[in-house]
Protein backbone atom coordinates (compact mmCIF):
# COMPACT_ATOMS: atom_id res chain seq x y z
CA UNK A 1 0.00 0.00 0.00
CA UNK A 2 1.15 3.39 -1.21
CA UNK A 3 1.95 5.64 2.13
CA UNK A 4 1.75 8.74 0.37
CA UNK A 5 -1.22 11.17 2.26
CA UNK A 6 -3.13 12.45 -0.39
CA UNK A 7 -5.10 15.94 0.04
CA UNK A 8 -9.07 15.32 -1.46
CA UNK A 9 -10.20 18.69 -0.97
CA UNK A 10 -11.53 18.60 2.34
CA UNK A 11 -8.57 20.45 4.37
CA UNK A 12 -9.41 23.29 1.86
CA UNK A 13 -12.57 23.95 3.77
CA UNK A 14 -10.25 24.17 7.25
CA UNK A 15 -8.75 27.06 5.71
CA UNK A 16 -11.77 28.61 5.03
CA UNK A 17 -12.84 28.54 8.38
CA UNK A 18 -10.19 29.35 9.87
CA UNK A 19 -9.37 32.36 8.19
CA UNK A 20 -13.06 33.42 9.02
CA UNK A 21 -11.70 34.40 12.35
CA UNK A 22 -10.11 37.34 13.55
CA UNK A 23 -6.48 37.10 12.48
CA UNK A 24 -5.55 39.16 15.72
CA UNK A 25 -6.69 36.44 17.90
CA UNK A 26 -3.73 34.12 19.13
CA UNK A 27 -4.76 30.01 18.47
CA UNK A 28 -3.35 29.47 22.21
CA UNK A 29 -2.62 31.76 25.20
CA UNK A 30 -1.04 30.51 28.18
CA UNK A 31 -1.07 32.55 30.97
CA UNK A 32 0.99 31.43 34.13
CA UNK A 33 -0.17 28.04 34.06
CA UNK A 34 1.13 26.00 36.89
CA UNK A 35 0.47 22.18 38.03
CA UNK A 36 1.05 20.46 41.19
CA UNK A 37 -0.04 16.97 41.48
CA UNK A 38 -1.20 14.74 43.88
CA UNK A 39 1.99 13.79 45.28
CA UNK A 40 3.64 17.40 45.45
CA UNK A 41 5.57 17.40 42.58
CA UNK A 42 4.95 20.63 40.60
CA UNK A 43 5.11 20.13 36.78
CA UNK A 44 4.16 23.27 36.14
CA UNK A 45 5.75 26.72 37.62
CA UNK A 46 3.72 29.10 36.08
CA UNK A 47 4.60 29.28 32.17
CA UNK A 48 3.36 31.24 30.04
CA UNK A 49 3.13 31.30 26.05
CA UNK A 50 1.36 32.16 23.02
CA UNK A 51 0.79 30.78 19.49
CA UNK A 52 -0.31 32.41 17.23
CA UNK A 53 -3.30 30.99 14.11
CA UNK A 54 -1.34 29.47 11.65
CA UNK A 55 2.08 28.85 13.29
CA UNK A 56 3.62 25.80 13.00
CA UNK A 57 4.85 25.32 16.73
CA UNK A 58 7.18 22.82 18.51
CA UNK A 59 7.45 22.26 22.60
CA UNK A 60 10.33 20.84 23.30
CA UNK A 61 11.78 19.51 26.30
CA UNK A 62 13.17 16.81 28.17
CA UNK A 63 11.07 13.72 29.64
CA UNK A 64 9.30 15.09 32.87
CA UNK A 65 9.95 18.71 31.73
CA UNK A 66 6.32 19.26 31.69
CA UNK A 67 5.13 19.07 27.63
CA UNK A 68 2.43 16.77 28.27
CA UNK A 69 1.35 17.93 31.06
CA UNK A 70 0.78 21.00 29.28
CA UNK A 71 -0.98 19.45 26.52
CA UNK A 72 -2.87 17.71 29.09
CA UNK A 73 -4.27 20.38 30.66
CA UNK A 74 -5.33 22.30 27.09
CA UNK A 75 -7.40 19.06 26.42
CA UNK A 76 -8.97 18.52 29.13
CA UNK A 77 -7.12 15.32 30.48
CA UNK A 78 -5.53 17.13 33.50
CA UNK A 79 -6.68 19.36 35.80
CA UNK A 80 -4.77 22.72 35.95
CA UNK A 81 -3.74 24.21 40.00
CA UNK A 82 -3.65 27.47 38.69
CA UNK A 83 -3.23 29.93 35.96
CA UNK A 84 -5.61 30.55 32.63
CA UNK A 85 -5.97 28.58 28.78
CA UNK A 86 -7.46 30.36 26.67
CA UNK A 87 -7.98 28.29 23.16
CA UNK A 88 -9.00 31.01 19.57
CA UNK A 89 -10.22 33.34 23.33
CA UNK A 90 -12.13 30.85 24.77
CA UNK A 91 -11.43 30.65 27.90
CA UNK A 92 -11.35 26.77 29.49
CA UNK A 93 -12.84 28.07 32.52
CA UNK A 94 -15.50 29.46 30.95
CA UNK A 95 -16.61 27.74 28.33
CA UNK A 96 -14.41 24.19 28.43
CA UNK A 97 -16.87 22.61 25.59
CA UNK A 98 -17.03 25.65 23.02
CA UNK A 99 -12.63 25.50 23.34
CA UNK A 100 -12.42 21.62 22.94
CA UNK A 101 -14.64 21.94 19.40
CA UNK A 102 -11.28 24.51 18.02
CA UNK A 103 -8.58 21.11 19.22
CA UNK A 104 -7.68 18.15 17.63
CA UNK A 105 -5.52 16.05 19.67
CA UNK A 106 -3.18 13.00 18.76
CA UNK A 107 -1.82 11.53 21.95
CA UNK A 108 1.28 9.84 21.87
CA UNK A 109 0.38 6.20 23.07
CA UNK A 110 -2.46 4.85 21.11
CA UNK A 111 -5.86 5.35 23.21
CA UNK A 112 -8.54 3.85 21.39
CA UNK A 113 -10.30 0.42 21.35
CA UNK A 114 -8.21 -2.21 19.68
CA UNK A 115 -11.03 -4.59 18.86
CA UNK A 116 -12.90 -1.75 16.95
CA UNK A 117 -12.31 -1.58 13.11
CA UNK A 118 -10.74 1.90 11.76
CA UNK A 119 -13.57 3.22 10.37
CA UNK A 120 -16.15 2.74 13.21
CA UNK A 121 -13.01 4.51 15.37
CA UNK A 122 -12.91 8.17 13.22
CA UNK A 123 -17.13 7.82 13.18
CA UNK A 124 -17.64 7.54 16.93
CA UNK A 125 -15.08 10.03 17.25
CA UNK A 126 -17.75 12.29 14.77
CA UNK A 127 -20.17 11.61 16.79
CA UNK A 128 -18.84 12.31 20.27
CA UNK A 129 -18.71 16.12 18.43
CA UNK A 130 -22.21 16.23 17.35
CA UNK A 131 -21.85 15.45 13.85
CA UNK A 132 -24.73 13.08 12.23
CA UNK A 133 -23.58 9.81 10.63
CA UNK A 134 -24.23 10.60 7.32
CA UNK A 135 -21.75 13.73 7.75
CA UNK A 136 -19.41 11.70 9.97
CA UNK A 137 -18.96 8.91 7.45
CA UNK A 138 -18.79 10.82 5.04
CA UNK A 139 -15.67 12.68 6.58
CA UNK A 140 -14.25 9.89 7.99
CA UNK A 141 -13.89 8.08 4.64
CA UNK A 142 -12.35 11.45 3.21
CA UNK A 143 -10.30 11.83 6.26
CA UNK A 144 -9.16 7.80 5.92
CA UNK A 145 -8.24 8.28 2.34
CA UNK A 146 -6.24 11.41 2.65
CA UNK A 147 -4.38 9.58 5.62
CA UNK A 148 -3.84 6.24 3.31
CA UNK A 149 -5.56 3.90 5.45
CA UNK A 150 -9.11 4.13 3.63
CA UNK A 151 -8.42 0.02 2.40
CA UNK A 152 -7.72 -1.05 6.10
CA UNK A 153 -11.25 0.82 7.23
CA UNK A 154 -12.56 -2.99 8.55
CA UNK A 155 -9.72 -3.84 10.20
CA UNK A 156 -9.97 -3.99 13.79
CA UNK A 157 -7.40 -1.55 14.91
CA UNK A 158 -4.92 -4.29 17.06
CA UNK A 159 -4.30 -5.68 13.34
CA UNK A 160 -2.72 -1.92 12.13
CA UNK A 161 1.13 -1.55 12.06
CA UNK A 162 1.74 1.22 14.10
CA UNK A 163 2.11 3.51 11.15
CA UNK A 164 -1.16 2.61 10.28
CA UNK A 165 -2.33 3.65 14.19
CA UNK A 166 -0.31 6.70 14.11
CA UNK A 167 -2.29 7.68 11.05
CA UNK A 168 -5.76 6.49 12.46
CA UNK A 169 -5.27 8.75 15.56
CA UNK A 170 -4.39 11.78 12.83
CA UNK A 171 -7.38 10.96 11.18
CA UNK A 172 -9.87 10.61 14.09
CA UNK A 173 -8.29 14.01 15.52
CA UNK A 174 -9.19 15.71 12.13
CA UNK A 175 -12.84 14.42 11.76
CA UNK A 176 -14.13 17.34 13.55
CA UNK A 177 -11.73 19.94 11.34
CA UNK A 178 -10.31 21.49 14.37
CA UNK A 179 -8.42 24.85 14.06
CA UNK A 180 -5.98 23.52 16.41
CA UNK A 181 -4.24 20.14 15.69
CA UNK A 182 -1.44 18.89 19.00
CA UNK A 183 0.71 16.22 17.88
CA UNK A 184 2.35 14.96 21.39
CA UNK A 185 5.67 13.46 19.58
CA UNK A 186 4.23 11.42 16.50
CA UNK A 187 7.13 10.37 15.46
CA UNK A 188 7.52 7.94 17.56
CA UNK A 189 7.99 4.41 16.13
CA UNK A 190 7.27 5.35 13.09
CA UNK A 191 9.95 4.55 10.02
CA UNK A 192 11.63 7.06 8.13
CA UNK A 193 9.53 7.02 4.97
CA UNK A 194 6.18 7.34 6.97
CA UNK A 195 7.48 9.93 9.22
CA UNK A 196 8.25 12.06 5.61
CA UNK A 197 4.84 11.53 4.47
CA UNK A 198 3.57 12.77 7.51
CA UNK A 199 5.52 15.77 7.64
CA UNK A 200 4.32 16.58 4.12
CA UNK A 201 0.70 16.13 5.25
CA UNK A 202 1.51 18.34 7.89
CA UNK A 203 3.65 20.94 6.08
CA UNK A 204 0.03 20.71 4.02
CA UNK A 205 -2.88 21.77 6.53
CA UNK A 206 -0.92 23.67 8.08
CA UNK A 207 -0.57 25.76 4.95
CA UNK A 208 -3.88 25.47 4.70
CA UNK A 209 -4.38 27.56 8.05
CA UNK A 210 -4.46 24.84 10.64
CA UNK A 211 -2.36 25.55 13.70
CA UNK A 212 -0.13 23.27 14.44
CA UNK A 213 1.48 22.33 17.94
CA UNK A 214 3.64 19.73 18.24
CA UNK A 215 6.02 18.02 20.95
CA UNK A 216 8.85 15.80 19.78
CA UNK A 217 12.19 14.28 20.64
CA UNK A 218 13.37 14.81 17.03
CA UNK A 219 14.91 17.80 16.26
CA UNK A 220 15.45 17.99 13.19
CA UNK A 221 11.67 17.33 13.04
CA UNK A 222 10.93 20.56 14.79
CA UNK A 223 13.56 22.42 12.60
CA UNK A 224 12.25 21.17 9.56
CA UNK A 225 8.63 21.75 10.15
CA UNK A 226 8.19 24.87 12.89
CA UNK A 227 8.29 28.29 12.34
CA UNK A 228 8.25 28.83 16.81
CA UNK A 229 9.63 26.85 19.17
CA UNK A 230 9.24 26.72 23.21
CA UNK A 231 11.67 25.18 25.67
CA UNK A 232 10.45 23.56 28.49
CA UNK A 233 12.55 22.59 31.39
CA UNK A 234 11.78 21.53 34.85
CA UNK A 235 8.15 23.21 34.64
CA UNK A 236 9.81 26.16 32.87
CA UNK A 237 9.89 28.34 30.05
CA UNK A 238 13.60 28.39 28.93
CA UNK A 239 13.34 29.62 25.60
CA UNK A 240 10.20 30.88 23.49
CA UNK A 241 11.22 32.37 19.79
CA UNK A 242 11.20 31.93 16.31
CA UNK A 243 13.20 29.09 14.85
CA UNK A 244 15.65 31.33 12.47
CA UNK A 245 16.33 33.21 16.01
CA UNK A 246 17.35 30.30 18.25
CA UNK A 247 19.53 29.22 15.32
CA UNK A 248 21.35 32.44 15.24
CA UNK A 249 22.03 32.47 18.64
CA UNK A 250 24.14 29.80 18.01
CA UNK A 251 27.94 31.13 19.07
CA UNK A 252 29.61 27.77 17.70
CA UNK A 253 28.73 25.22 15.05
CA UNK A 254 31.03 21.84 14.49
CA UNK A 255 31.55 20.48 10.91
CA UNK A 256 32.34 17.28 9.84
CA UNK A 257 34.54 18.10 6.56
CA UNK A 258 35.19 14.85 3.92
CA UNK A 259 38.57 15.39 2.45
CA UNK A 260 39.41 13.89 -0.92
CA UNK A 261 43.66 13.47 -0.24
CA UNK A 262 44.78 12.63 2.67
CA UNK A 263 44.94 14.87 6.00
CA UNK A 264 47.54 15.83 7.38
CA UNK A 265 48.38 14.42 10.73
CA UNK A 266 49.66 17.64 12.60
CA UNK A 267 47.51 20.11 10.37
CA UNK A 268 46.79 23.48 12.17
CA UNK A 269 44.12 26.20 10.94
CA UNK A 270 44.65 29.96 12.64
CA UNK A 271 41.95 30.60 14.43
CA UNK A 272 39.90 27.42 14.37
CA UNK A 273 39.96 24.39 16.44
CA UNK A 274 40.51 21.64 13.67
CA UNK A 275 40.69 18.16 14.85
CA UNK A 276 41.92 15.25 12.40
CA UNK A 277 39.27 12.47 13.04
CA UNK A 278 41.01 9.99 10.27
CA UNK A 279 43.22 9.98 7.58
CA UNK A 280 40.32 11.82 5.22
CA UNK A 281 38.29 13.50 7.69
CA UNK A 282 38.06 16.49 9.60
CA UNK A 283 36.33 18.65 12.01
CA UNK A 284 36.19 21.90 12.57
CA UNK A 285 35.31 24.41 14.63
CA UNK A 286 33.47 27.09 13.82
CA UNK A 287 33.03 30.70 16.01
CA UNK A 288 30.08 33.41 15.24
CA UNK A 289 31.65 35.56 13.13
CA UNK A 290 34.21 33.34 11.51
CA UNK A 291 33.62 32.07 7.92
CA UNK A 292 34.36 28.57 6.71
CA UNK A 293 35.87 29.97 3.59
CA UNK A 294 38.94 30.66 5.24
CA UNK A 295 39.10 27.13 5.52
CA UNK A 296 38.75 25.80 2.67
CA UNK A 297 41.27 28.18 1.30
CA UNK A 298 43.88 26.71 4.20
CA UNK A 299 42.92 23.28 2.96
CA UNK A 300 43.37 24.46 -0.46
CA UNK A 301 46.92 25.91 0.09
CA UNK A 302 47.72 22.74 1.34
CA UNK A 303 46.29 20.86 -1.93
CA UNK A 304 43.44 19.28 -0.13
CA UNK A 305 40.02 19.24 -1.55
CA UNK A 306 36.74 18.72 -0.01
CA UNK A 307 34.00 16.64 -1.12
CA UNK A 308 31.57 16.98 1.48
CA UNK A 309 30.67 18.47 4.89
CA UNK A 310 27.85 18.19 7.65
CA UNK A 311 26.98 19.36 10.78
CA UNK A 312 28.34 17.23 13.59
CA UNK A 313 25.07 17.10 15.47
CA UNK A 314 21.49 18.74 14.50
CA UNK A 315 22.15 22.69 15.04
CA UNK A 316 18.82 22.91 16.61
CA UNK A 317 20.02 19.88 18.72
CA UNK A 318 23.34 21.40 20.04
CA UNK A 319 20.93 24.96 21.05
CA UNK A 320 18.66 22.82 22.92
CA UNK A 321 21.45 21.16 24.82
CA UNK A 322 23.26 24.20 25.61
CA UNK A 323 19.71 25.60 26.81
CA UNK A 324 18.07 22.52 28.43
CA UNK A 325 21.80 21.88 30.47
CA UNK A 326 21.95 25.52 31.17
CA UNK A 327 18.92 26.17 33.04
CA UNK A 328 19.66 22.69 35.24
CA UNK B 1 -23.27 21.53 22.32
CA UNK B 2 -26.84 21.78 21.32
CA UNK B 3 -29.59 19.47 22.13
CA UNK B 4 -29.38 17.54 18.96
CA UNK B 5 -25.78 17.29 19.03
CA UNK B 6 -25.86 15.78 22.47
CA UNK B 7 -28.71 13.78 21.45
CA UNK B 8 -26.13 12.92 18.74
CA UNK B 9 -23.41 12.24 20.73
CA UNK B 10 -25.38 10.23 23.22
CA UNK B 11 -26.62 7.93 20.25
CA UNK B 12 -23.03 7.33 19.49
CA UNK B 13 -22.15 5.92 22.79
CA UNK B 14 -25.19 3.80 23.03
CA UNK B 15 -24.41 2.24 19.54
CA UNK B 16 -21.21 1.68 20.46
CA UNK B 17 -22.04 -0.02 23.54
CA UNK B 18 -24.59 -2.17 22.09
CA UNK B 19 -22.38 -3.30 19.33
CA UNK B 20 -19.59 -4.24 21.76
CA UNK B 21 -21.90 -6.56 23.92
CA UNK B 22 -23.53 -8.32 20.44
CA UNK B 23 -19.99 -8.39 18.95
CA UNK B 24 -18.96 -10.36 21.91
CA UNK B 25 -22.58 -12.14 22.39
CA UNK B 26 -21.02 -15.59 23.58
CA UNK B 27 -19.49 -13.89 26.73
CA UNK B 28 -22.73 -11.58 27.02
CA UNK B 29 -25.82 -13.36 26.11
CA UNK B 30 -25.36 -16.99 25.95
CA UNK B 31 -24.04 -17.47 29.80
CA UNK B 32 -27.35 -16.50 31.05
CA UNK B 33 -29.29 -18.15 29.20
CA UNK B 34 -27.20 -21.50 29.82
CA UNK B 35 -26.64 -20.53 33.85
CA UNK B 36 -30.49 -19.87 34.09
CA UNK B 37 -31.04 -23.00 32.56
CA UNK B 38 -29.35 -24.77 35.19
CA UNK B 39 -31.25 -22.75 37.63
CA UNK B 40 -34.72 -23.77 36.54
CA UNK B 41 -33.35 -27.38 36.05
CA UNK B 42 -32.10 -27.96 39.49
CA UNK B 43 -33.35 -25.57 41.68
CA UNK B 44 -37.08 -25.31 39.87
CA UNK B 45 -37.77 -29.22 38.57
CA UNK B 46 -35.41 -31.08 40.77
CA UNK B 47 -35.38 -29.57 44.22
CA UNK B 48 -38.24 -27.26 44.05
CA UNK B 49 -40.84 -30.23 42.90
CA UNK B 50 -39.88 -31.54 46.73
CA UNK B 51 -40.57 -28.17 48.68
CA UNK B 52 -43.84 -27.84 48.09
CA UNK B 53 -45.75 -24.18 47.76
CA UNK B 54 -43.92 -21.02 48.54
CA UNK B 55 -45.98 -17.96 48.94
CA UNK B 56 -49.15 -19.73 47.95
CA UNK B 57 -47.17 -20.84 44.17
CA UNK B 58 -45.26 -24.02 43.07
CA UNK B 59 -41.20 -23.44 44.17
CA UNK B 60 -41.00 -23.02 40.11
CA UNK B 61 -42.96 -20.32 39.84
CA UNK B 62 -42.08 -18.55 42.45
CA UNK B 63 -38.56 -18.47 41.65
CA UNK B 64 -38.63 -17.50 38.05
CA UNK B 65 -39.35 -14.21 38.58
CA UNK B 66 -35.95 -13.59 40.95
CA UNK B 67 -33.88 -15.35 38.56
CA UNK B 68 -35.13 -13.13 35.67
CA UNK B 69 -34.23 -10.03 38.29
CA UNK B 70 -30.55 -11.99 38.79
CA UNK B 71 -30.33 -12.26 35.23
CA UNK B 72 -31.00 -8.76 35.09
CA UNK B 73 -29.05 -7.50 37.81
CA UNK B 74 -25.74 -9.16 36.82
CA UNK B 75 -25.75 -8.47 33.69
CA UNK B 76 -26.35 -4.60 33.77
CA UNK B 77 -23.74 -4.15 36.32
CA UNK B 78 -21.12 -6.62 34.25
CA UNK B 79 -21.94 -4.50 31.23
CA UNK B 80 -20.99 -0.97 32.30
CA UNK B 81 -18.15 -2.27 34.70
CA UNK B 82 -16.43 -4.19 31.79
CA UNK B 83 -17.12 -2.14 28.92
CA UNK B 84 -16.29 1.70 31.53
CA UNK B 85 -13.02 0.13 33.22
CA UNK B 86 -11.83 -1.09 29.51
CA UNK B 87 -12.03 1.81 28.13
CA UNK B 88 -9.87 3.21 30.80
CA UNK B 89 -7.54 0.56 31.15
CA UNK B 90 -6.74 0.77 26.86
CA UNK B 91 -7.29 5.35 27.44
CA UNK B 92 -10.12 4.54 24.64
CA UNK B 93 -12.09 6.94 27.19
CA UNK B 94 -9.74 10.04 26.39
CA UNK B 95 -11.85 9.99 23.30
CA UNK B 96 -14.25 11.12 24.98
CA UNK B 97 -13.07 13.33 27.79
CA UNK B 98 -11.30 15.15 25.10
CA UNK B 99 -14.78 15.94 23.15
CA UNK B 100 -17.34 18.66 24.11
CA UNK B 101 -19.83 15.40 24.98
CA UNK B 102 -21.07 17.00 28.46
CA UNK B 103 -20.77 14.42 31.61
CA UNK B 104 -24.21 13.82 31.99
CA UNK B 105 -24.49 12.46 28.05
CA UNK B 106 -21.25 10.12 28.50
CA UNK B 107 -22.95 8.48 31.98
CA UNK B 108 -26.68 7.80 30.35
CA UNK B 109 -24.54 6.31 27.05
CA UNK B 110 -23.29 3.89 29.05
CA UNK B 111 -26.28 3.01 31.81
CA UNK B 112 -28.74 3.21 28.95
CA UNK B 113 -25.93 0.84 27.08
CA UNK B 114 -26.28 -1.69 30.47
CA UNK B 115 -30.03 -1.56 30.65
CA UNK B 116 -30.42 -2.39 26.87
CA UNK B 117 -28.20 -5.22 27.61
CA UNK B 118 -30.16 -5.76 30.81
CA UNK B 119 -33.56 -6.17 28.46
CA UNK B 120 -32.39 -8.48 26.06
CA UNK B 121 -30.98 -10.48 28.89
CA UNK B 122 -34.69 -10.55 30.64
CA UNK B 123 -36.21 -11.77 27.50
CA UNK B 124 -33.27 -14.55 26.86
CA UNK B 125 -34.00 -15.59 30.17
CA UNK B 126 -37.80 -15.26 29.95
CA UNK B 127 -38.30 -17.49 27.15
CA UNK B 128 -36.03 -20.39 28.97
CA UNK B 129 -38.57 -20.35 31.57
CA UNK B 130 -40.81 -20.73 29.78
CA UNK B 131 -39.74 -23.90 28.84
CA UNK B 132 -39.96 -25.23 32.47
CA UNK B 133 -43.11 -22.98 33.77
CA UNK B 134 -46.35 -21.27 32.47
CA UNK B 135 -45.76 -17.47 33.02
CA UNK B 136 -48.72 -15.28 33.68
CA UNK B 137 -47.99 -11.67 34.14
CA UNK B 138 -50.41 -9.61 37.27
CA UNK B 139 -48.85 -6.32 35.68
CA UNK B 140 -47.17 -5.55 32.59
CA UNK B 141 -46.96 -2.02 33.87
CA UNK B 142 -45.05 -2.91 37.22
CA UNK B 143 -42.80 -5.54 35.45
CA UNK B 144 -41.44 -2.99 32.60
CA UNK B 145 -40.95 -0.47 35.27
CA UNK B 146 -39.40 -2.46 37.37
CA UNK B 147 -36.86 -3.95 34.97
CA UNK B 148 -36.09 -0.56 33.58
CA UNK B 149 -35.44 1.14 37.05
CA UNK B 150 -32.69 -1.89 38.19
CA UNK B 151 -31.00 -2.12 35.63
CA UNK B 152 -30.42 1.42 35.66
CA UNK B 153 -29.69 1.11 39.28
CA UNK B 154 -27.05 -1.32 38.84
CA UNK B 155 -25.81 0.37 35.49
CA UNK B 156 -24.90 3.28 38.22
CA UNK B 157 -23.39 0.93 40.22
CA UNK B 158 -21.47 -0.55 37.87
CA UNK B 159 -20.48 2.63 36.76
CA UNK B 160 -18.98 3.35 40.17
CA UNK B 161 -17.03 0.42 40.26
CA UNK B 162 -15.70 0.85 36.80
CA UNK B 163 -14.38 4.59 37.87
CA UNK B 164 -12.32 3.53 41.12
CA UNK B 165 -10.95 0.23 39.61
CA UNK B 166 -7.70 -0.05 38.80
CA UNK B 167 -7.69 -3.14 37.88
CA UNK B 168 -9.42 -6.02 36.26
CA UNK B 169 -9.56 -7.89 39.76
CA UNK B 170 -11.12 -4.88 40.92
CA UNK B 171 -14.30 -5.49 38.40
CA UNK B 172 -14.96 -9.15 39.69
CA UNK B 173 -14.19 -8.13 43.50
CA UNK B 174 -17.60 -6.68 43.68
CA UNK B 175 -19.74 -8.56 41.52
CA UNK B 176 -18.28 -11.59 43.74
CA UNK B 177 -18.14 -10.67 47.22
CA UNK B 178 -21.04 -8.06 47.12
CA UNK B 179 -23.17 -8.51 44.55
CA UNK B 180 -23.39 -11.99 44.59
CA UNK B 181 -24.51 -12.58 48.52
CA UNK B 182 -26.71 -9.40 47.97
CA UNK B 183 -28.58 -11.69 45.27
CA UNK B 184 -28.84 -14.19 46.67
CA UNK B 185 -29.83 -12.81 50.56
CA UNK B 186 -32.07 -10.51 48.11
CA UNK B 187 -35.43 -13.09 48.34
CA UNK B 188 -34.62 -14.66 44.82
CA UNK B 189 -35.31 -18.87 46.29
CA UNK B 190 -36.89 -17.83 49.53
CA UNK B 191 -39.53 -15.69 51.04
CA UNK B 192 -38.73 -13.40 53.66
CA UNK B 193 -41.62 -14.89 55.99
CA UNK B 194 -38.69 -18.18 56.51
CA UNK B 195 -36.54 -15.66 57.92
CA UNK B 196 -36.64 -14.57 62.06
CA UNK B 197 -37.45 -11.32 62.38
CA UNK B 198 -34.10 -10.01 63.44
CA UNK B 199 -32.67 -10.78 59.82
CA UNK B 200 -35.79 -9.94 58.24
CA UNK B 201 -35.11 -6.14 59.49
CA UNK B 202 -31.69 -6.53 58.69
CA UNK B 203 -32.67 -7.68 55.13
CA UNK B 204 -34.76 -4.60 54.51
CA UNK B 205 -31.30 -3.13 54.32
CA UNK B 206 -30.61 -5.00 50.80
CA UNK B 207 -31.05 -2.84 47.79
CA UNK B 208 -32.27 -6.38 46.12
CA UNK B 209 -34.88 -7.53 48.35
CA UNK B 210 -36.78 -4.68 47.02
CA UNK B 211 -36.19 -5.10 43.74
CA UNK B 212 -36.74 -8.87 43.90
CA UNK B 213 -40.28 -8.59 45.61
CA UNK B 214 -41.40 -5.46 43.09
CA UNK B 215 -40.82 -7.46 40.38
CA UNK B 216 -42.36 -10.55 42.02
CA UNK B 217 -45.61 -8.28 42.27
CA UNK B 218 -45.33 -7.42 38.49
CA UNK B 219 -45.44 -11.27 37.71
CA UNK B 220 -47.16 -13.13 40.51
CA UNK B 221 -49.00 -10.65 42.33
CA UNK B 222 -47.18 -11.23 45.95
CA UNK B 223 -44.26 -9.49 47.49
CA UNK B 224 -42.74 -9.19 50.74
CA UNK B 225 -42.25 -5.59 50.72
CA UNK B 226 -44.90 -3.14 50.34
CA UNK B 227 -44.77 -1.98 46.79
CA UNK B 228 -44.44 1.73 47.13
CA UNK B 229 -42.19 1.08 49.47
CA UNK B 230 -40.27 -0.89 47.36
CA UNK B 231 -40.73 1.56 44.42
CA UNK B 232 -38.94 4.53 47.00
CA UNK B 233 -36.61 2.35 47.84
CA UNK B 234 -34.99 1.60 44.59
CA UNK B 235 -35.97 5.38 43.33
CA UNK B 236 -33.51 6.16 46.86
CA UNK B 237 -30.84 3.96 45.71
CA UNK B 238 -31.14 4.85 41.60
CA UNK B 239 -30.93 8.74 42.90
CA UNK B 240 -27.83 8.16 45.34
CA UNK B 241 -26.16 6.07 43.00
CA UNK B 242 -26.95 8.76 39.88
CA UNK B 243 -25.58 11.97 42.21
CA UNK B 244 -22.56 9.58 43.24
CA UNK B 245 -21.72 8.66 39.44
CA UNK B 246 -22.20 12.64 38.21
CA UNK B 247 -19.69 13.94 41.32
CA UNK B 248 -17.20 11.52 39.90
CA UNK B 249 -16.97 12.53 36.48
CA UNK B 250 -17.85 16.35 37.75
CA UNK B 251 -14.70 16.23 39.92
CA UNK B 252 -12.67 13.83 37.23
CA UNK B 253 -11.40 11.67 40.11
CA UNK B 254 -9.36 8.76 38.41
CA UNK B 255 -10.45 9.79 35.15
CA UNK B 256 -8.65 13.49 35.19
CA UNK B 257 -5.08 13.74 36.55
Amino acid sequence: MSSTWQNTGTIARLSTEVNSLPTMIPALTIENLSKVYDNGFEALKGISFQVEQGDFFALLGPNGAGKSTTIGIICSLVAKSGGRVRIFDVDIDVDFPAAKRHIGIVPQEFNFNQFEKALDIVVNQAGYYGLPPALAKERAEKYLRELGIWDQRDVPARMLSGGMKRRLMIARSLIHEPRLLILDEPSAGVDIEMRRSMWAFLKRINEQGTTIILTTHYLEEAEALCRHIAIINHGNIVENTSIKSLLRQLSREVFILDCVEDVPEEIAIDGFIVRRVDSHTLEVEVQKGQHLNDVFSVLGEEGINVSSMRNRANRLEEMFVNLVEGAA
Amino acid sequence: MSLSEQWVAFMTILRKEIKRYLRIWTQTLLPSAITMSLYFVIFGSLIGSRIGEMGGFTYMEFVVPGLIMMAIVTNSYANVVSSFFGSKFSHAVEELLVSPVSNVVILMGYVVGGVSRGLLVAVVVTLVSLFFTHLQIHSYLIVITVVLMTSTLFSLAGFINAVYANSFDDISIVPTFVLTPLIYLGGVFYSMDLLPEFWANVSKLNPLVYVVNAFRYGVLGVSDVSLPIAFGMIIFFTALAFGFSMHLLNSGKRLRQ
